[in-house]
């Protein structure tokens, strides 16, 4: 395609894309304006309705369940196409990232930042547990916590080095807890069908509004999917880390 | 919360994100987008959406900076 072609082309998409833009933008209420209808309406019902004080969750792990459901089977198939992008082709081969020349060795990563390490690390999972287990009550849930629980692996990786960061997590493990969690949200949404309501329904005991237990189906629901995303961003890392440490071409 | 703060937050956002666009090595500009989701989890912050706050800060201060660094990494790798 010449660049003439392409200019023309481009302005056409960018003129429809502008049109377009404009007509949606020029339809949304006015910044600082009342929140809709709908926002309200679920603002008044959703504590009283599901005992949850975070209405956000309610909405995305109850009223909208489905939507997150979907969501959820996105990141999990984001995980397994890059798992399977990122195999060692047939010209690469695994080997591990260890000095063998005998008149050096590697320095330990110094004291303070190894501190520093156990320090964070153990500080992120603590925030992610907390995240997760509190989502019906604050802003926070599954998704969020997964991921800052799964950034404690980045930062072990920091302070130490490859092989320790791997002992932690077999990539078998790692397979499981993300396979786990998307279908043990499946498995929650039958447990509606069980019950005879419909899929997804909150048919879990409710408990008090603003206790840790409380929502019904929701906290579950946020940790199975704290699960799958800690085990999705988990993989994700050790994926990329095989492809800078480990992954070699082999012909050299 | 106060007209001031959402200000703030909206000139950070637009000084962030033209600093992203404006920043051409790949390594740099990770460090720079990062600084924006930072920015666009703190206009959510200023304007009461603690939800949607948290997720920007896992996905752009954390996620989107490290895929990309380690992509780098193994891109850089493979030009030596």
């Amino acid at each position: 395609m010449s660049r003439r072609a392409r200019l023309m082309l481009f302005a056409a998409a960018a003129a429809a894309l502008a049109v377009t833009l404009g007509v949606g933008l020029a339809g949304l209420p006015s910044f600082g304006s009342q929140i809709s209808a709908y926002a309200r309406m679920l603002n008044e019902l959703a504590p009283a309705q599901r005992h949850v004080t975070d209405v956000v969750s309610a909405i995305s792990f109850d009223y909208r369940g489905i939507d997150t459901l979907f969501e959820e089977f996105i990141l999990l198939s984001a995980v397994t196409g890059i798992s399977v992008l990122l195999r060692p082709f047939s010209d690469e081969t695994r080997q591990l990232p260890e000095d063998t020349a005998p008149d050096r060795t590697i320095p330990p990563p110094s004291p303070a930042v190894w501190l520093l390490a156990v320090f964070l690390g153990s500080l992120l999972v603590l925030t992610g547990i907390e995240t997760v287990t509190h989502g019906q009550l604050t802003p926070g849930g599954g998704f969020q916590g997964g991921v800052i629980v799964a950034s404690a692996v980045y930062v072990a990786y920091l302070g130490t080095n490859y092989v320790t960061v791997e002992r932690f997590q077999p990539s078998a493990l790692l397979e499981a807890t993300d396979g786990v969690g998307a279908s043990g949200y499946v498995v929650i949404g039958l447990l509606g069908l069980l019950a005879g309501a419909d899929f997804l329904a909150n048919v879990v005991g409710l408990g008090g509004t603003g206790n840790l237990i409380s929502g019904g189906t929701i906290p579950l629901l946020n940790l199975v999917v704290g699960v799958e995303v800690a085990g999705g961003f988990a993989i994700l890392a050790s994926e990329f880390l095989d492809q800078t440490a480990v992954i070699r071409t082999r012909r050299r | 919360v106060s007209q001031a703060v959402i200000a703030v937050a909206l000139v950070w956002v637009a000084a962030s994100g033209t600093a992203t666009v404006l920043t051409r090595d790949p390594l740099r500009q990770a460090f720079t987008a990062g600084f924006f989701g930072l920015a666009l989890a703190f206009l959510y912050l200023s304007l009461q959406a603690g939800d949607v706050a948290l997720s920007q800060i896992v996905v752009g201060a954390i996620a989107v900076p490290l895929i990309v660094l380690l992509s780098l990494a193994k891109v850089g790798k493979g030009r030596e």
